[in-house]
This record gives structure tokens, sequence and C-alpha cells, in this order.
């Protein structure tokens, strides 16, 4: 091999990846623009002039208290929560082959609704505040939290237990999750069967998944998980790569394929665990999101992975948006918004000619 | 020598695979697996590169055990292109930039950059370096993959059926392919092969297995009509057409 260099190829291939950074810088500004308007959305109306006041904190006490504690939050949470939903399922689909697998499909999710169920029926953590419009409580959000992580992690760990001791491959731990999961949906439709129809209103009030019940300290934590997480598969992207090329391609290349997997498979868990706990179910994100960008930036980790995050923080900050104004002043539940747009994107992104990733 | 394998063994539960293995190959050398399926060749590259465990024997890469390295040491020793393989939705330079992963921690460096492209030039790769391999032809999607073994730059090709699947023209191409990076880059390769007529005109060693074990080793001598009848169970004859040999089974 010479080693003289051929300029004009190698701008050529500067310029490719510059056009995919490109495609990022878009959608951070998409990301920002749609905060903005989320900002200014809602039933309280507030012009742009009150919204930077109130941010800045000059403005009314009712602007100040809407702005810092009802929609910041909201909106960062939805942020936070795309991101951390959407890598998990980019990083499943790679991990275990299958372009199917995404948080909810994994029996996570309705493990954590599982324990939420748990929680509010069986040891009457919500109850009924009042007959009003308000009839749904849930008196100990917490003790709610905890349980539904708690199950989550139960599921997690027979999964990873199935992989690991059980010598599963991918195809199986995929089919596995999906047994895990009508496990808990059956556990759920027990309990719920021998539940109050007030307990089952909250039980099912929490399952929706909604990004109004987060608090500043959840959005922290949230934060933190998500943000070493992306840290995590970002050192990750070129084993990743090396996995897409098939099992022992990754290992002749250098990887150490198991602790790969479960390393992703392990992160990606606790994501979701923690995002279903705080927020309820929210579907097709995990999905929908890398699905896109697959198509858009093609299949290298390097990309994809920060294009998938971002696109599932948009998704998920338009769906919010669209939950909270919709039907205003009534805020629908943003999960059955992201499954009533996803399910037909997806069908969509189907039928323009699917591609074994 | 870059190589040196002895007593080289491995089996599945049920049944012995590979048994009491044992060989040397030197730069420059293009080192032909034959056998029938079954016979041992995949399980036998494999275990030299550590994807198979082996339960007995020693692998000497370059001198270094091969079982003390770590992956990432032993990935810069020795490239691996798989008989089947599926890969990302990426460019060719991608695709290739990917056999700098043991060298790369964070990004690639420009060092990295250059060697992909060195690599894309003397394949002849270089004009379709931003397509999308998924575009490609059979076989310029496997030089596609040699490609990214060889910008490990390894001292050891080992190539799991490389001219399978392809037609005539890129058979040949790919098997010049491998005599030329192997003689000109001082690497040695271990190639399992099918084609008897492919190996006996591009090879310059042989080993043959039959049942796991090494049934003849050596150059052209070992490649007579008795041993091929013995392994593959067919009678053959071998003509010559000026200095190429043909295998003509009966």
């Amino acid at each position: 091999m010479s080693l003289t260099n051929t300029p004009q190829q190698m701008d050529a291939y500067q310029k490719y990846t510059a056009r995919k950074g490109l495609v990022i810088l878009v959608l951070v500004l998409l990301i920002f623009l749609a905060a903005l308007i989320a900002l200014n959305a809602g039933s309280i109306k507030l012009n742009p002039y009150q919204v930077i006041k109130a941010m800045m904190g000059q403005g009314a006490d009712v602007a100040e208290i809407v702005i810092w504690q009802i929609r910041l939050p909201r909106i960062l949470a939805a942020i936070v929560a795309g991101v951390g939903l959407s890598v998990a399922g980019c990083v499943m689909q790679n991990n275990l082959r299958n372009p199917l697998a995404s948080p909810s499909t994994l029996g996570i999710s309705n493990a954590a609704a599982f324990g939420a169920n748990l929680a509010i029926i069986v040891f009457g953590a919500g109850t009924i505040r009042s007959t009003g419009a308000d009839a749904v409580n849930i008196n100990n959000p917490y003790f709610v939290t905890l349980f539904a992580f708690a199950w989550s992690m139960v599921a997690t760990v027979v999964i990873l237990l199935l992989a690991r001791t059980g010598g599963f491959s991918p195809e199986a731990i995929v089919l596995s999750g999906v047994a895990l999961s009508s496990l808990f949906s059956a556990g759920t439709i027990l309990i719920q069967y021998f539940a109050q129809d007030v307990q089952v209103a909250a039980a099912v009030f929490w399952t929706f998944g909604d990004l109004g019940r987060i608090a500043w300290s959840e959005v922290i934590i949230l934060t933190c998980i998500v943000g070493l997480a992306m840290v995590y598969f970002l050192l990750r992207r070129w084993d990743y790569n090396a996995l897409a090329s098939g099992e022992e391609t990754a290992k002749s290349l250098g990887v150490n394929v198991e602790r790969v997997r479960m390393g992703g498979m392990l992160v990606s868990s606790l994501i979701t665990a923690v995002a279903v706990s705080f927020l309820g179910i929210i579907g097709f994100i995990g999905l929908v999101a890398p699905h896109m960008m697959r198509r858009v930036m093609g299949g290298d980790h390097r990309h994809l992975i920060p294009a998938s995050a971002l696109m599932g923080a948009l998704l998920l900050l338009i769906s919010d948006t669209l939950a909270r104004t919709l039907v205003a002043p009534v805020v629908l539940p943003v999960g059955a918004i992201t499954s009533f747009f996803g399910a037909p994107l997806f069908l969509y992104l189907l039928a323009r000619g699917y591609r074994k990733q | 020598m870059i190589l040196k394998v002895n007593g080289l063994e491995f089996e599945y539960p049920s049944r012995p695979v590979i048994k009491d293995i044992q060989f040397t190959i030197s730069q420059g050398d293009f080192l032909a697996v034959l056998g029938v399926n079954g016979a041992g060749k995949s399980t036998l590259l494999k275990c030299i590169n550590r994807i198979l465990k082996p339960q007995s024997g020693t692998v000497l890469i370059g001198g270094d055990d091969a079982f003390g390295l770590s992956r990432r040491e032993l990935a810069k020793r020795i490239g691996y292109v798989a008989q089947h393989h599926d890969g990302l939705r990426t460019t060719v330079f991608d695709a290739v930039l990917l056999g700098r992963k043991p060298y790369i921690r964070w990004e690639a460096a420009t060092i990295d950059l250059k060697i992909v492209q060195d690599v894309l030039r003397a394949l002849k790769l270089d004009d379709y370096a931003l397509r999308y391999v998924d575009q490609l032809s059979g076989g310029e999607r496997q030089k596609v993959v040699i490609a990214r073994a060889l910008a490990q730059e390894p001292k050891l090709l080992l190539l799991d059926e490389p001219t399978s699947n392809l037609d005539l023209k890129n058979q040949l191409d790919v098997a010049r392919l491998i005599k030329k990076v192997v003689e000109e880059q001082g690497l040695a390769a271990l190639v399992a092969m099918h084609d008897l007529n492919l190996a006996m005109r591009f090879a310059n060693r042989f080993i043959l297995l039959k049942d796991g074990e090494i049934f003849a080793a050596g150059g052209q001598e070992v490649m007579i009509p008795e041993n091929i009848e013995s392994v593959y169970s067919v009678p053959v004859s071998i003509r010559r057409f000026g200095d190429v040999p043909v295998v003509i089974p009966a």
C-alpha cells in the first residue's frame, strides 16, 4: 500500500460525515423550537414576552409558577424521557438483532405497570379524593413509583438471567420478553378483576403515560440516569457497529460480545424502568424514532445514537404538546398520543420498504 | 513464522470436530484448507482466533500465545472474514473503517482514515467509497469485507470460503487479490476453500482435512489424485493445461 494521499476522496468523506452532523444540528434546533412552542401552549394563555419574563424570574407570580413548576419540568421530562426511551430502543434493536426490540416489547413496561397496580390496588396506595372530576387520586406516588421500578427490574433480571445462564440467543431473549410481557399483563388483569372500581380507575390512570406527574426532583434523577446511559452508549458505539456485522465478526474485531450485549441490555432496561416508573407507559417512541433515523442516517451508531436520541426527544415533546392542546383544557395522556400517531407512522415506514438492519 | 498451531482439539459435547491439528504458516503463504462439508475447516479457523475456545492445543501468533492475548490485541494480528456476514447499512468507507476498531479508542484518527483510504485504493474500491454496501454486487461486497480485514493491519488473514457464492470472474478476482496482498504485504492467509482448481491455481500450501484430522499437508506435491480421492470419496484425475492444474472428477 502506498501512503500517498488523495485529498478529494478524504474531502468527500468528510463532507459526507458533515452532512450527518447537519441532520443532528437541525434536530437540536427543532427541539428548541418545539420547546418554545410548548412553553407558550397551555390552558393559561401567556404571550411569548410573559414567558421570557417568567423564565428570567421577573414575570407575574402566576406566570412564574406556570412556567417554572408546571411547563418547564414537563418539557424537560419530555426531552429526557424521549432521549432515554429512544436510545434504549436503538441499542436493544442492535444488541438483540431484532427490529422489534424496544422498551415495551421486552416486558419491562408491563412489569412496571404490574408493580404499580400491585401498589395501588393491593397495598392501597390509591384511593378517591372526591367524587368530582378528580375522582382518581394516587395518594402515595413514591410508593407506586418504587413498586413499578422494583417490578420492572425483576423483569430485567429475569431476562438477563435467561440470556446469561440459559445461554439464550438474541432471538430467544426477544421471545422470552414477549412471554414475560403477557405474564405481567395477565397478573395485572387478575389484580384489577378483584379490585374496587375506584382502585381500578387509579391503576388504569397510572398506566397511561403522563408527563404531568413528574416533579423537578424526578426530572433531575431521570436526567442523570439518561445522561450516564448516553455516555455509556456512545463509548460503545464502535462495538455496536461491529456487533451488527455478526457475532463472529465482532469477536474477530476484538469485541467482547457477551459483555457488550449484557451491558447494553442492562443499561437500556434501567433507563426504561426509571422512565416508566416516573411517567407510566409511553409506547412506540423506542420503536419509531430509531427506525426513522436508520432511514435517514444509515445504521452507523456513531450518528445513529445521537440522532435517535434527539428524534425521540422531538417526537415525545411534540406528542406531549399535542396532548395538552388538542382538546384543551382536557390534557390527554401522552402515551395514547404516541401510540396513536406512532403506529401509523411505523406502518408507513414499513410500507416504504423494510430492510433488515 | 507467523502462525504455529500445535495439538489443537475442539469438540462439541457429542462429537469431536477437530483433532490434533498441527501446522505452521510463514510470511507469504497462501494456505488452502480443503475438505468435505463438516470436515472441520470453519471450526479450525474459528479456533485460531478464539471465536471458539478449543479444549486443548496451543496457537502461537508471531511468537505470542493467542490465548494469552486480549481480544483487542488478537484483532490487531488476525483479520477474519466469516462465511456469512450481514452488515450495517453504511458506506463502503465506514464498513472498512470498522476494521480499525481494535485501534480506535474514542474516535477514528487521521491515520485510521488514511489506512482505510489506502486499502480501498489497493483493492480498487475507491470509486465506491461513499456508496452504501447494500447497493453493491456480491463480488464487490466480498472485497469490502476483505478490505475491512486488511484495515486491521493483520499478520494473518483467516478467510472462510471467500469465493463461494461468487461468479467465475469474481472468484478469480478475489483469489488473485488474496495472493497479491499476501505476497506484496508479507502476510499469510489461511483460506478454507471448496474449489480445488482455484486452490491449486493460487495457493502454495495445502491442508487436506478428513474427519477433523489432517490427512495430508504440504505444497503442490500433496495434491495428488490418491489424496483427493481419499478425502472427498470421489475418484479424480489431474490434468495440466499449460501451468494450470485441473482436477477432473471421474
